[in-house]
C-alpha cells in the first residue's frame, strides 16, 4: 500500500520578481527531458506553455496549534498536493513556484509535517534564483531575500551578463556568506543546466551531502583547490560572513560551522535535540555528516527550524577521516557557545 | 452472509452514492461510473475534487479542477450549474430549495435554484461547506475558525473563532451544532445557541470522514485504528463525554464511515480495504467485506438498508448486500 508507494519528488523555486524563474520554469516544462512536471504557482505569471498540470492556489500559511511558532505549514500545498495525487499517474515531479516575497520555511515544512503529503510527495530540493544585479538592493529592503538564499539548497545566480566581473565576485561572495552549504551556478537567462535543478536529492538523507563537495569545504582553509575562485576565503573561518558583509550591511543570517572529531552518541544526541528544541526558531537549516564512536557508518543530519531527521549513510571508506562536520544556518546564534558544546560532546 | 458485487475501476474513488436506488462511483478523473443493468459511465469534471450527494434532489453535486461544477442525477444526465474560473472547485455542498455552495480559494459561492449566483469573499481560503438542515445557512471551514452566512437575506455572517486551521464542516442534524474537522488530528465542535466549545481531540490521524447517526444523536469519525463515535444526545453535545470505540483493529486507520439510515449502526471502512457494520449498544461486529486494494474512500447505505456501495484509493468498489 502506501509504503511500496514511491513517493513523488517536490522542488521548490524561490526568488524574486524578475530574477528569472518563469524562465526557469518555462525551460522545465518545454525541454526534452523525458519527465512531466506538475506546477503549482501562487501567481499565474508569464509561463507560457499550455499545461493542464499548472495549478494556482492561494498563499495559505497555518500555525500549527502546538505552541510553536516556527512550525509553519502551507494550507494550500497540503491541499492542492492531496488534489493531484488523487491522479497521480499523470506526472513524475512536482514544482512549487513561490512569491517573490514568499517565506520557504513553511512550504518546506509542509513536506515533512504534513503526514499525508509526507506519505506520497518528497522534497527534492529548494532552488534560489537570484538576480546579481539587484540583490545588494533586495537583501537592503527585505528579509525576504536573504532568508530564500539561506534556505537555499542550489542557488541559480542569474543575469550575471548585467553585472561586472568584480560585482559578481562580490555578489557570490555574499550568497556564499548567507549560505556556505548551497551549491552556486552562474547564469545568464537561467541558462543553468536543467539536472543542477532537479532530482537532487537535498532531502535524501542517503544522498545528502554526497552529490555536494561544497558542503563545508568552501570556506575551509585545509582545501584551498576548492577555491580557485573564492579567493575571499582567506580569512579565519569563524564569524566569516562578518568579513563579507562589511561592505553589504544587509546580511543578518549567519553560518556556524562546526568540526570535529568522533562523537559519543550518548552526549552527541542529546545535545543536538536540545539545540534544535532551544534554538529551533533561530535556526533555517542545517546540514551534518557526524562519525559516532564504535559505529561503522556515517551519520548524516539535516534539520528545518525544530524539525530534525538523522539516519546512518554509508559505511566509512578505507583511508576516510572520521570527522564529524556541521553547519547551521540562522539568526542569533552564539557560534562560541554552539563550537564548545559541540566540542564537548567529543568521544573520549 | 453479506456478499460482495464487486466493480473494479482504475483511479480514486470521491464518492459512492445510490442515486434513484442505482450505486454510482465519482472517479478522480471525473469519470461517473454507475451499475444499472450493466456498467455505464458518464464524464463531469476534468478532474473531480469534492463531491455531495444531495439527497433532497436525488442528484450528486461535483467540483473539480476544471473550475466547473456539476450536477449528476440517475439515468447518467450530467449538468454543468456553474463555473468559477481557473482556480479548482475544491468544496461543494447542496442546501434547501435546490441551492448549492462551491468554493474556489478564497470565495465561497451559493447559486439558487433559478441559477442566481451570489459570491462571499473571505480573508483566507475557503476550505469546507456546509449547509444548515433548517433555513438557509451555511457554514465555511476556514483558518482559525468558521463563518456562518445567511445567503437569503443581506446582514452579517456570525464568526465562530478557534485557534487553527479547520478544514472541513457538517452540521447536526437538527441544526444545533457545528463540527469542524481540523489539520491537528482534531475535531471542533460548537453549540450554535450559545456558542460553547467542544474540543474532541486524540486522533492519532487527520479526521476525513464524519457521518451522523440516525436523528444526530451520535458523530462517527475516522482517523483512528477504531471508528470514534461521539455522544451528541445530551444538550451540552459531548462536553466531558468519552466517545464509543468501535471496530478497533490494531494498527489498521479507520478511513470512512457511514451511519445506518435508521438504526444505531455504522459500517467502517479501513486503510487496507476491509469493511464492517459494528453496533453502538453492544460494539457487535459483522465483516461486510475482506480486505482490498486500497483504503476505503467513500460508502452510502442504500433507502432499503440493504446494500451498501462503497469506493476505494485505489478504484476497486462495489455493493455489498447485507441480506443476501
Amino acid at each position: 500500500m502506501s509504503d511500496a508507494q514511491t513517493q513523488i519528488p517536490v522542488t521548490v523555486l524561490t526568488g524574486y520578481l524578475g530574477a528569472g524563474k518563469t524562465t526557469l520554469l518555462n525551460r522545465i516544462l518545454s525541454e526534452n527531458h523525458g519527465k512531466r512536471y506538475a506546477v503549482i504557482v501562487n501567481e499565474f505569471g508569464e509561463i507560457g506553455i499550455d499545461n493542464d498540470l499548472i495549478v494556482e492556489s492561494d498563499e495559505e500559511i497555518y500555525e500549527m496549534n502546538n505552541g510553536c511558532v516556527c512550525c509553519t505549514v502551507r494550507g494550500d500545498l497540503i491541499r492542492v498536493v492531496e488534489g493531484l495525487m488523487k491522479r497521480p499517474g499523470r506526472f513524475d515531479a512536482i514544482v512549487v513556484e513561490t512569491t517573490g516575497l514568499a517565506d520557504p520555511v513553511p512550504v518546506a515544512q509542509t513536506f515533512f509535517m504534513d503526514d499525508d503529503v509526507r506519505t506520497k510527495t518528497k522534497l527534492d530540493a529548494v532552488v534560489a534564483l537570484v538576480d546579481a544585479k539587484h540583490l545588494p538592493l533586495r537583501l537592503k529592503d527585505s528579509k525576504e531575500a536573504e532568508d530564500q538564499i539561506a534556505f537555499a539548497d542550489v542557488v541559480v545566480l542569474n543575469k550575471t551578463d548585467l553585472v561586472t566581473p568584480e560585482e559578481l565576485e562580490k555578489v557570490e561572495a555574499t550568497v556564499r556568506a548567507i549560505n556556505p552549504a548551497a551549491k552556486i551556478h552562474r547564469t545568464q537567462r537561467s541558462g543553468v543546466a536543467l539536472d543542477e535543478v532537479l532530482d537532487r536529492g537535498a532531502f535524501d538523507l542517503s544522498r545528502a551531502l554526497e552529490n555536494d563537495p561544497h558542503f563545508l569545504e568552501a570556506h575551509d582553509h585545509d582545501h584551498d583547490h576548492h577555491d580557485h575562485d573564492h579567493d575571499h576565503h582567506d580569512h579565519d573561518g569563524h564569524d566569516h560572513h562578518h568579513d563579507h558583509a562589511s561592505d553589504i550591511h544587509d546580511v543578518t543570517v549567519k553560518s556556524v560551522s562546526l568540526r570535529g572529531g568522533e562523537m559519543d552518541p550518548k552526549k552527541f544526541f542529546p545535545w543536538i535535540e536540545k539545540v534544535t528544541q532551544m534554538e529551533g526558531p533561530n535556526i533555517l537549516r542545517l546540514k551534518g555528516i557526524i562519525a559516532l564512536k564504535g559505529d561503522e557508518d556515517r551519520y548524516v543530519l539535516q534539520g528545518v527550524h525544530m524539525i530534525l531527521e538523522g539516519d546512518h549513510q554509508r559505511a566509512w571508506k578505507d583511508g576516510e577521516k572520521h570527522e564529524s562536520r556541521l553547519v547551521f544556518i540562522g539568526r542569533d546564534l552564539d557560534g562560541d557557545k554552539l563550537r564548545k558544546s559541540f566540542e564537548a560532546c567529543q568521544a573520549a | 452472509m453479506p456478499t460482495v458485487a464487486p466493480l473494479d475501476l482504475e483511479g480514486h474513488c470521491v464518492a459512492a452514492v445510490f442515486l434513484n436506488d442505482v450505486p454510482h462511483f465519482a472517479l478522480a478523473d471525473g469519470a461517473i461510473h454507475r451499475l444499472d443493468n450493466g456498467q455505464k459511465t458518464v464524464q463531469a469534471n476534468d478532474g473531480l475534487l469534492a463531491a455531495f450527494h444531495d439527497a433532497a434532489n436525488d442528484r450528486l453535486v461535483t467540483g473539480g479542477e476544471d473550475g466547473k461544477v456539476f450536477a449528476i442525477k440517475a439515468g447518467g444526465e450530467v449538468n454543468e450549474l456553474a463555473s468559477a474560473g481557473k482556480k479548482w472547485v475544491t468544496s461543494v455542498a447542496a442546501g434547501p430549495q435546490g441551492a448549492i455552495a462551491y468554493a474556489s480559494g478564497k470565495t465561497a459561492f451559493v447559486r439558487f435554484a433559478d441559477g442566481r449566483v451570489k459570491e462571499f469573499a473571505h480573508p483566507r481560503s475557503v476550505e469546507g461547506l456546509a449547509f444548515s438542515p433548517k433555513g438557509m445557512r451555511f457554514g465555511v471551514a476556514r483558518y482559525n475558525g468558521a463563518t456562518l452566512h445567511f445567503p437569503a437575506a443581506e446582514g452579517k455572517p456570525v464568526e465562530l473563532e478557534w485557534a487553527g486551521a479547520h478544514t472541513g464542516v457538517t452540521f447536526s442534524p437538527d441544526g444545533a451544532f457545528l463540527v469542524t474537522t481540523m489539520q491537528e488530528n482534531a475535531l471542533h465542535g460548537w453549540k450554535l445557541a450559545d456558542g460553547k466549545h467542544m474540543r474532541m481531540s486524540g486522533y492519532p490521524g487527520k479526521v476525513k470522514s464524519l457521518s451522523w447517526s440516525v436523528k444526530g444523536k451520535w458523530l462517527a469519525s475516522s482517523g483512528a485504528p477504531a471508528a470514534i463515535v461521539w455522544p451528541f444526545s445530551a444538550k451540552d453535545g459531548p462536553m466531558g463525554k468519552a466517545p464509543l470505540e468501535l471496530g478497533t483493529r490494531g494498527n489498521m486507520m479507520v478511513t470512512c464511515v457511514a451511519c445506518h439510515p435508521s438504526q444505531d449502526v455504522v459500517a467502517i471502512g479501513y486503510e487496507d480495504g476491509m469493511v464492517i457494520a459494528a453496533r453502538f449498544a453492544d460494539a457487535k461486529e459483522v465483516l461486510l467485506r475482506r480486505p482490498g486494494k486500497g483504503a476505503i474512500t467513500a460508502m452510502m447505505w442504500d433507502k432499503e438498508e440493504r446494500r451498501v456501495a462503497f469506493g476505494s484509493a485505489a478504484g476497486d468498489c462495489g455493493v455489498i448486500d447485507i441480506t443476501a
